[in-house]
């Protein structure tokens, strides 16, 4: 895809050094990468996530001068960062909301891929090195949500980590070695501090695989059809620098807003209180870019399966690529398949919605009836259950992927396909 | 072009909205509260909000005379206080160490040091750059102090509790008569503000409780300093005006960040305008 490299060094000063170390044309030759010229703004949020990962990363490495991690002093320390560190609140604020920034911006990106088809050949171990991205960010976000020692912090800590003492046999050992302890403690927090500390340049190395991957094989693009001839492309830069300037300057204002206007809207209330071991929250709840997750969890009664269950939808995107067996990549080819897909759009922001409450509180009321409570008659709503509701959507998250996928594929009569780019845009069809 | 690009803004948007509502609507539901909280006009809500000096100032008198036997302040120094954007901040001696009321309020705390000679500990008057001192010694004690409470710290208590300002000043004026019907149990009294209604501190705040003092307008940019007469401290006065003291100790670089946010903002508009056009300059001649 990338083809021979057309670089010529001009400058004797780039001679010599394009002979001994090539990396002027390495530069050269990656931002004159041929795009397909119909790339819409969707594909824009890779660059917006490159930049959500230097900005995490560079916010971190300054608080981490500051932070302590210590039980007894890390909820101080992070207070002393917001109160008495020159630009602490916005460093702070910055990578706190930074955090569901990328989580917004790799959902759309997953999304996007999920929806062109960009996870068929040959694209494969690009969308599973994604995958692997992806996961790497859960664990990341999880484990910097611990290091403010809040409530919540502490709580959700001790109901994550409680998952592996569900494994059978090895659970609970595995969970003490995993906590430093019988449960959250210091040990933990020291751990998870370096642990965060670690993972992120883990990413970064695995978004370097990525980029070479996709540099490798080529953009997807909308109609999802391969690049045929030079006029189907485009050089990366200016056209798609600019491009995507432009949405990294649109997605910045979205960003700028939560820092600066509404810092505390996607975190929870409880955490600004310490960490308090003998006082259970009412409700735990984990940030809102794993609730359809922890949704999943929930559906069921048994905690091992529940387990399998959160652990299998995450597995499931792993394998995506040979699940779909449809010969068309994009979409907008795919009809059927298609309406299918804006059903799982939508279950996905249900299984959020089930994640964010109680399992037997009503998400729907349908009536009223009267029960006994006490020898008075009491009314009582009925209604579906967070529960049922959050069943029905595991239903469906698995479903899609297990069983609409690959049959969708054998059956659904596709559209036909453009001859090229060029001539789809010709067309008006790109 | 113009149509596609607008059509994948709002698409966009819509995700972004719905996926950060569905994180309101579960951060909220899970609010436990009993029944609405009623939304108070504060001076600080908005874009474009900041806070009430001089209403900041009663409130640390409240906060002094009243709060302070239980309630610590454990994320503040006295310094703190003359901060820019803080109660007492006066430009005239920007160092908040040498700010002459906070000097006199430090001095008003007895704080527990180890004498620089002997090596005893020392009670010795305060100073700007103390921390607000601990009431209690521990947890233990103040729990024991208060019928099994512990007072919860004020510094952040506006941010720690669901509904955050209005729900402070629904507790602080939510003492009622309790229903015939509902049992109150011992050393708890009835609050309509409070999760299942009994709560163990009792009404804190009463008219007239307290007497405001005068307050002093800092003679800024050369003007003569000049003083102002308090108002009356009703129940409703004082609730209004702790909790602008409240929100403040909780947030002090709100009116900082909401200024920092709008700059941010007016650069972010014209660098994504200047893109823009590049982006159209570039792709002028480029069917796609």
């Amino acid at each position: 895809m990338s083809g021979p490299s057309t670089y010529e060094p001009k400058y004797a000063a780039a001679k010599w050094m394009d002979k001994r170390l090539p990396i002027i044309r390495m530069g050269v030759d990656f931002m004159g990468f041929p795009s397909p010229r119909n790339l819409n703004y969707w594909y824009a949020f890779g660059g917006i996530l490159s930049l959500c990962l230097m900005s995490q990363i560079l916010t971190g490495i300054i608080l981490a001068m500051h932070y302590t991690p210590h039980v007894d002093m890390a909820f101080d320390s992070v207070q002393r960062i917001r109160r008495d560190v020159p630009f602490g609140w916005l460093l702070q604020s910055m990578h706190a909301v930074g955090a569901s920034m990328f989580f917004l911006a790799v959902y759309i990106h997953m999304f996007r891929g999920l929806f062109y088809g960009s996870y068929k050949a040959p694209r494969e171990l690009l969308w599973i090195i994604g995958c692997a991205i992806y996961l790497a960010m859960m664990a990341t976000g999880f484990l910097g949500y611990t290091l403010p020692w809040g409530q919540m912090s502490f709580w959700g800590a001790t109901v994550i980590t409680g998952f592996f003492g569900a494994i059978p046999f090895v659970g609970e050992s595995l969970q003490q070695w995993l906590l430093g302890g019988y449960s959250v403690g210091n040990p933990t927090l020291q751990r998870f501090f370096s642990l965060h500390y670690l993972l992120p340049f883990v990413i970064a190395a695995l978004v370097a695989l990525h980029v070479w991957a996709v540099h490798h094989v080529g953009q997807n693009n909308p109609i999802g059809i391969d690049v045929k001839t030079k006029e189907d492309t485009l050089p990366f830069h200016p056209f798609y620098t600019m491009k995507d300037g432009f949405a990294i300057a649109v997605f910045l204002m979205i960003f700028a807003l939560f820092v600066f206007y509404l810092p505390d809207a996607l975190g929870h209330a409880d955490n600004y209180q310490r960490a308090d071991p003998m006082k259970t929250p009412p409700h735990i709840v984990p940030e809102w870019y794993f609730l359809p997750f922890y949704a999943i969890l929930r559906a069921v009664p048994d905690k091992l399966l529940g387990i399998i269950l959160m652990f299998g939808a995450i597995v499931v995107l792993f394998v995506l690529p040979w699940l779909d067996t449809a010969k068309v990549r994009s979409m907008r080819f795919r009809p059927t398949t298609r309406r299918f897909f804006y059903i799982f759009l939508f279950m996905c922001f249900i299984l959020g919605w089930c994640g964010g409450n109680s399992p037997d509180d009503l998400a729907f009321t349908f009536g009223h009836k009267n029960v006994m409570v006490d020898g008075h008659e009491v009314s009582e709503a009925i209604g579906m259950t967070f529960k049922t509701l959050s069943r029905i959507g595991t239903i469906y998250y698995f479903g899609f992927f297990l069983f609409l996928l690959p049959v969708l594929g054998w059956i659904e009569k596709t559209k036909k396909l453009p001859d090229s780019i060029t001539k789809a845009i010709h067309d008006g069809e790109a | 072009m113009g149509i596609k690009f607008m059509k994948t803004l709002i698409v966009g948007a819509t995700l972004a909205l719905g996926g950060l509502g569905v994180a309101n609507v579960a951060t909220a539901s899970d609010a436990g509260g009993t029944h609405k909280l009623e939304h108070q006009k504060w001076g600080f809500n908005g874009m474009f909000g900041t806070y009430d000096r001089a209403a900041m100032q009663r409130g640390y008198q409240v906060y002094r005379e009243v709060c302070a036997s239980c309630h610590a302040l454990e994320h503040l120094s006295f310094r703190h206080l003359a901060d820019k954007g803080a109660p007492f901040y006066n430009a005239d001696t920007p160092n908040p160490n040498d700010n002459d009321v906070v000097k006199a309020f430090a001095k008003d705390w007895s704080i527990e040091a180890i004498d620089q000679d002997t090596g005893d500990i020392i009670d010795r008057p305060g100073i700007p750059a103390d921390k607000f001192p601990l009431i209690f010694p521990n947890a233990i004690a103040a729990a024991a102090s208060n019928g099994g409470a512990i007072p919860p710290d004020l510094s952040l208590i506006t941010k720690s509790r669901t509904g955050g300002a209005d729900y402070l000043y629904a507790i602080l004026t939510g003492y009622h008569e309790a229903p015939h019907d509902f049992h109150v149990a011992d050393g708890t009294y009835y609050n309509t503000a409070f999760d299942g209604n009994q709560i163990k501190m009792a009404a804190p705040l009463s008219d007239e409780l307290i007497e405001y003092s005068p307050y002093m307008v800092a003679g800024e940019h050369g003007a003569e300093p000049h003083e102002v007469a308090a108002p009356v401290a009703t129940t409703d006065q004082m609730a209004r005006d702790i909790v602008e003291f409240l929100t403040w100790a909780g947030d002090p670089h709100m009116e900082a960040r909401k200024r920092i946010g709008l700059a941010t903002f007016l650069y972010l508009f014209i660098f994504a305008l200047l893109l823009f056009l590049t982006y159209k300059t570039v792709w002028r001649n480029v069917k796609h």
